[in-house]
């Protein structure tokens, strides 16, 4: 759909546009190449998630907290659960904290894998690099099927801990499987991060300056990458991640090409968790005793649980009148949030660009439009 | 150089290339549906209802306390409840769910019907084709189709299936000894009541059974 306003060209980019990676539209102003205007418009993948939430009881909400970002359901697991523990007063096992952040950042791999490998297919790059990725993932899939019992909608977190223990078995599979994942980011590296291509196509493209970063609430890799020191696994030290030694990558040029770096550099930083949470991990039961699946009713109240989900921080709000549901139900999605700079970003560039620089924040409309 | 980093990409795909025909474990796909891979243990599908004995519908777990009916997140679960009653596995009168259907095309697999069951009535399966070309009536599963009998549970989840054994054998022989230990007290008393208290005396053995 196309209409001349003046000099200028207006295009409706999406909503089944294929660098959206879902049903997202973007209207946007063009002069000549360059972008003049870009208005993006979120909504068509509502599915009513947050009154949804205040109509199901707390644990029938888990399996749909899945479906908010569907390639990281762990991770939104997690912040929901973090949430309604909060609320209740609920305390966790070890055994399952450690679980918790094994399987958090084996959910943080998988979605970095995937996330560079479609960045690089909106750039041109037809299937080989994202193959790379989706067979890296496969292994982790496998993990969690074997793990949860699903592939992609776990729904393993439980309020107070979860829901099946790992087995030796299983443990020594993911040790097998992050054992063999330094080769996975060295081989990636080896094939695209000096290809000139991805170098003339991603430098001093899309530039997010910090203050505007800040300012919008950008988190996660995209605040990351321009510099500015934030992640909550540090900040907050939610579960148990003040006892892991790792580094939080920063990038200085504030452009697509920190961004895709930030997160390669991520991976490895995730592999030194979950070898030392895979190292350390204790025996003992992984539910609370004390909590409680059926007639689960927290205390009148209000708590916000926030984690550093793949694509930065992820929270859950949720207010109790004492009931069996939530009485609101609010999600702080991180990929909706990111997502309304990107105009800022696009100013002044190609039509082309756009669809980079829209890769690299690297949404899920699953989670934008909820 | 200009193009070395694309050189050195090109012979990292080259190597993976020649790699695939040299060692078996490069090769990521299998030729679905005439390969398939190992199925997994742990993987949950759908609902079915397990049953005891050889008769499916007198070997119902569910006696229709519509607990999962009411917890299912999508509502994909319907009973109606029996007007009469059969004994369960450990003998106990129990209503039976008269209609059980499970909507395929609603379910979202989450198995939270399993997690809230106290009867270990109902249970996750494996078996993941599920298509049909009838629409209506080939999605809306009614009790006799998601009945599969313990065997089957513990063919497809054997450690599942064999913790649930034990548990449900444990409860068993908790009723017994305690319908025995019931039995034996009432007994006792009988005796010593002497011969006129043996009318009264059995009552509480007939509520003990």
């Amino acid at each position: 759909m196309m209409e001349a306003e003046g000099d200028l060209l207006e295009v409706s980019m999406g909503p089944h546009h294929p660098s959206t990676h879902g049903v997202f539209r973007m209207d946007v102003a063009l002069d000549g190449e360059k972008v003049v205007r870009l208005k993006p418009v979120f909504g068509y993948l509502h599915r009513n998630h947050e009154k949804l939430g205040e109509d199901h009881s707390y644990l029938a909400s888990m399996p749909y907290t899945d479906r908010l970002d569907y390639i990281c359901s762990l991770t939104n697991n997690w912040a929901y659960a973090l949430a309604v523990e909060k609320l209740a007063g609920q305390a966790v096992p070890e055994r399952a904290e450690y679980l918790r952040v094994i399987t958090a950042e084996l959910t943080r791999v998988q979605n970095h894998a995937l996330s560079v490998g479609f960045l690089l297919q909106d750039m041109g790059a037809s299937g080989t690099p994202l193959m790379y990725g989706f067979r890296e993932r496969e292994k982790i899939l496998d993990l969690f099927e074997a793990l949860t019992g699903s592939r992609m909608m776990c729904n393993y977190m439980r309020f107070g801990g979860c829901r099946v223990d790992a087995t030796p078995e299983w443990l020594d599979a993911a040790r097998k499987v992050v054992r063999d994942l330094p080769g996975f980011v060295d081989e990636y590296e080896a094939l695209i991060c000096t290809n000139e291509i991805l170098m003339a196509r991603t430098q001093g493209v899309g530039i997010l300056r910090p203050e505007l970063a800040v300012s919008a609430g950008v988190t996660g890799p995209m605040l990351r990458a321009s510099g500015v020191n934030y992640d909550i696994r540090k900040v907050d030290r939610y579960g148990i991640y003040d006892r892991f030694n790792f580094k939080v990558p920063l990038g200085d040029h504030c452009d697509v090409y920190d961004r895709f770096m930030i997160r390669l550099l991520e991976l490895r930083e995730s592999i030194k968790i979950l070898e030392q949470a895979l190292k350390d991990i204790p025996g003992g039961p992984v539910m609370d005793p004390k909590a409680k699946i059926r007639n689960f009713r927290p205390k009148a109240g209000e708590a916000y649980g926030r984690i550093e989900a793949p694509k930065g921080e992820l929270g859950f709000y949720l207010i109790s009148d004492g009931g069996p549901n939530p009485y609101r139900y609010r999600v702080r999605p991180p990929s909706f949030v990111n997502l309304t700079i990107l105009e800022d970003m696009c100013l002044g560039h190609n039509v082309a660009d756009v669809v980079l620089i829209l890769g690299s924040v690297d949404i899920v409309l699953g989670e934008v439009d909820r | 150089m200009l193009g070395e980093g694309i050189l050195k990409g090109l012979a990292e795909t080259a190597r993976n290339f020649a790699g695939s025909y040299v060692s078996r474990e490069r090769l990521t796909t299998v030729q679905y549906p005439e390969e398939r891979v190992a199925p997994i243990e742990a993987a949950r599908v759908f609902p079915f209802l397990v049953y005891d004995g050889a008769d499916w519908e007198a070997g119902l777990r569910c006696v229709a306390c519509q607990i999962c009916e009411k917890e299912c997140p999508p509502k994909c679960i319907y009973i109606e409840k029996s007007k009469d009653k059969k004994p369960d596995y450990v003998g106990k009168l129990q209503i039976y769910p008269a209609r059980f259907d499970i909507d395929v095309s609603v379910c979202m697999s989450c198995q939270i019907c399993v997690e809230v069951c106290p009867f270990e009535a109902i249970k996750m399966d494996t078996e993941f084709e599920l298509a049909t070309d009838n629409r209506f009536g080939g999605l809306l599963h009614d009790r006799k189709q998601l009945a599969k009998s313990n065997e089957y549970f513990h063919t497809i989840h054997p450690t599942e299936a064999s913790e649930v054994d034990a548990r449900l054998a444990e409860e068993k022989a908790k009723v017994e000894a305690k319908a025995k230990a019931a039995a034996e007290a009432a007994a006792a008393k009988a005796a010593a009541g002497a011969a006129p208290a043996a009318t009264p005396g059995d009552k509480p053995a007939g509520g003990g059974e």
